[in-house]
């Protein structure tokens, strides 16, 4: 649905995307993930056509929406921007009208009942008619999505979402995200918010500096970092745990004061370990098979990153292996 | 896709994909077709804010009322009441400095009737001038970095809306207030100049033929002028205060032009306010042809570079 190839952006000396490369799938939630200025949001801005790439080429649609056809683009895409990008003066109701007449909604009951109905979708129905500047920042942002979903988009542009929301807000905001690729929408939401993205992604995008450096669903990511079982181990001493990297089942080990991770060949060995420890004395307090999360991964990429170039992350979802470093930065 | 290189510190020369400009989506090339009932929806909602704004209207009235309302009152009143036949033969020397012409056509037999007449008909010409151009440039200044600084710029940029529509649709909107204003304070002159002066000529005779030319034919294109040169600024600049510091020296000299060629409409004769309102119409769809490429989506963004 989209497919961004190599796109490049420069804001005069700054450049905001190198070489960006992100494909959506239909009817998925993608998530770019990365820090503040990472370029998350001038993606978001390519794909709607509100600016073009100096390099690279960014289809949406199978238009590009840079060109003349960008009108046709941007008329099926439902934006919500970091910011609300509400008119304060207005009340709720005006805004979501404006918003269905620049979308070609045209004026009349039946739009009336549209807006309505979009209102009533993020529990905002009720405050219509108050201006908006008077909203709190969860009444705007329920507002913002409510006037993204109102021309029924297609495609789903989320940068930060949930921002400036109570937790409780941020929750809801998300189930009715999740809701709505249920409704055959694509979403791409940009966060900088790993909770956030655990549990809702699809796919996800992780970038930084204006690039993408890992892309895919994240369990195919985790098991590419992570393909073979890590389980952690404690101990009350903790050094008695250091016997266990000799083992043949072991392939890594790390530890740190009493608790050891360790990389194995599969986990039914791992009562085997037990039993070899309590069998030597170890009083052993804990055994946890490590689940990485989405966080684990990001910071795995991120690190991965940091370090040389021989230890750079896996290209591609699959292939490659992390190298057994990657236990002890998990140890970490 | 592949593990990247860090990005290059410095930009390379840019070498774009399409015939595209630096930083800017093509939006000024994206409408072919105009579609009027977005134009009008973006001038209604503008409007529609500027209502909403009485820190705004409120001054602009007080500025109409005082211009079209305050002053000729007092000045005419003064004049048709004074009594003092020394003081009115003073005033009335300046109706000599006015061109045969001008003088021609002043009514009244008392030396009070044919200077508040001068005064009514000839020298509060530039009042129509100052207040349009004055309330619409307020306006206008802040219409686009307005968006931008309360960041409704990125909603737009990413709306199906043209450019074009944008633009017009905010020149509209610039233009309405300041026009408005004028229709209703002509109105209002007209009434006091009749009431106050009427009797002192013979009867009511505002608006004379010279002001209808003058409000209909060569008022609206220097107020385009205007507002497609402060609408360029407002897409440009960083902020609304620079917006409205920078609209003050277009504005200026352009209100000292339209007051010249107002004067000379009303003083002169024959085809002169015709030829001096047709040159100006067409400066003025010039320049509003050219002013539509102000406004890029980038620009409505407020990116680096955009600007």
């Amino acid at each position: 649905m989209v497919n961004v190839a190599g796109v490049s952006r420069w804001f005069e000396d700054v450049q905001a995307l190198t070489n960006l490369t992100i494909e959506v799938p239909k009817g998925s939630i993608t998530v770019l993930l990365g820090p503040n200025g990472a370029g998350k949001t001038t993606a978001i801005r390519m794909i709607t056509g509100a600016l073009s790439p100096h390099q690279g080429s960014v289809s949406v649609f199978g238009l590009d929406p840079g060109q003349p056809q960008g009108e046709a683009v941007r008329r099926r895409c439902g934006v919500v921007s970091a910011k609300p990008s509400l008119y304060d003066r207005l009340s709720g109701w005006d805004n979501l009208r404006y918003a269905a007449e620049l979308y070609d909604l045209g004026r009349g009951k039946a739009t009336d009942a549209r807006i309505n109905e979009a209102a009533a979708q993020f529990g905002i129905d009720q405050a219509l008619d108050q201006q908006v500047g008077g909203y709190s920042t969860g009444m705007k942002t329920r507002l913002a999505l409510a006037r993204s979903v109102l021309h029924e988009p297609e495609l789903l542009l989320l940068d930060e979402p949930t921002s400036g929301l109570d937790p409780e807000s941020a929750v809801a905001v998300l189930e009715l995200i999740r809701a709505m690729t249920g409704e055959g929408r694509t979403v791409l939401m940009c966060t900088h918010l790993l909770l956030e993205a655990e549990g809702l992604a699809d796919e996800v995008v992780i970038m930084q500096h204006g690039t993408s450096l890992v892309w895919g669903a994240p369990a195919d990511l985790a098991n590419s970092y992570w393909p073979t079982p890590v389980v952690r181990l404690s101990t009350g001493i903790g050094s008695d745990l250091d016997h266990l990297a000799d083992l043949d089942q072991v392939t890594s080990y790390a530890r740190e004061d009493k608790t050891a991770t360790l990389e194995v060949a599969d986990l039914s060995v791992v009562p085997q370990l037990v039993r070899r420890l309590t069998e030597r004395g170890a009083d052993v307090t804990a055994v946890q098979p490590f689940q990485p999360t989405l966080e684990d991964l990001y910071f795995a990429v991120r690190r991965s990153q940091g370090s040389t170039a021989d230890e750079i992350p896996p290209p591609q979802v699959g292939t490659g292996r992390p190298s057994r470093s990657r236990v002890a930065e998990l140890a970490r | 896709m592949t593990a990247l290189a860090p990005p290059t510190k410095q930009p390379p020369k840019i070498r774009r994909t399409t015939s595209q400009t630096n930083g800017d989506s093509p939006t000024t090339r994206e409408a072919a077709r105009m579609n009027w009932s977005r134009m009008w929806t973006v001038a209604r909602t503008d409007l529609k804010q500027l209502a909403q704004a009485k820190d705004f209207w409120l001054p602009m009235m007080i500025l109409g009322s005082f211009f079209f309302v305050i002053i000729p009152t007092i000045l005419l009143f003064t004049i048709t009441s004074i009594g003092d036949v020394e003081v009115i033969g003073q005033i009335s020397q300046t109706i000599e400095v006015l061109p045969q012409a001008a003088q021609d056509q002043i009514l009244g037999d008392t030396p009070e009737g044919q200077t508040a007449y001068a005064l009514a008909v000839f020298l509060f010409a530039p009042v129509a001038v100052i207040v349009p151009l004055t309330i619409s440039t307020a306006v206008g200044a802040s219409t686009i970095v307005g968006e931008r600084e309360r960041g409704t710029g990125e909603f737009l940029a990413h709306s199906p809306a043209a450019a074009k529509e944008i633009y017009i649709g905010k020149l509209i909107a610039s233009l309405i207030p300041g026009y408005l204003t004028t229709a209703v304070g002509f109105g209002a002159y007209s009434i006091i100049v009749n009431l106050i002066v009427g009797p002192e000529v013979g009867g009511w005779f505002f608006p004379t033929f010279q002001w209808w030319v003058m409000i209909l034919w060569v008022l609206p294109p220097f107020l385009a002028i205007c507002l497609s040169l402060v609408l360029r600024l407002s897409a440009r600049v960083r902020s609304t205060a620079a917006a409205q510091q920078a609209s003050g020296l277009i504005s200026l000299p352009l209100i000292m032009i339209a007051y010249s060629q107002s004067t000379g409409v009303l003083f002169g004769a024959g085809s002169l306010p015709y030829v001096v309102g047709a040159i100006a119409w067409a400066i003025a769809l010039f320049s509003l042809h050219r002013g539509v490429r102000s406004v890029t989506r980038s620009r409505l963004l407020g990116v680096v570079g955009g600007i």
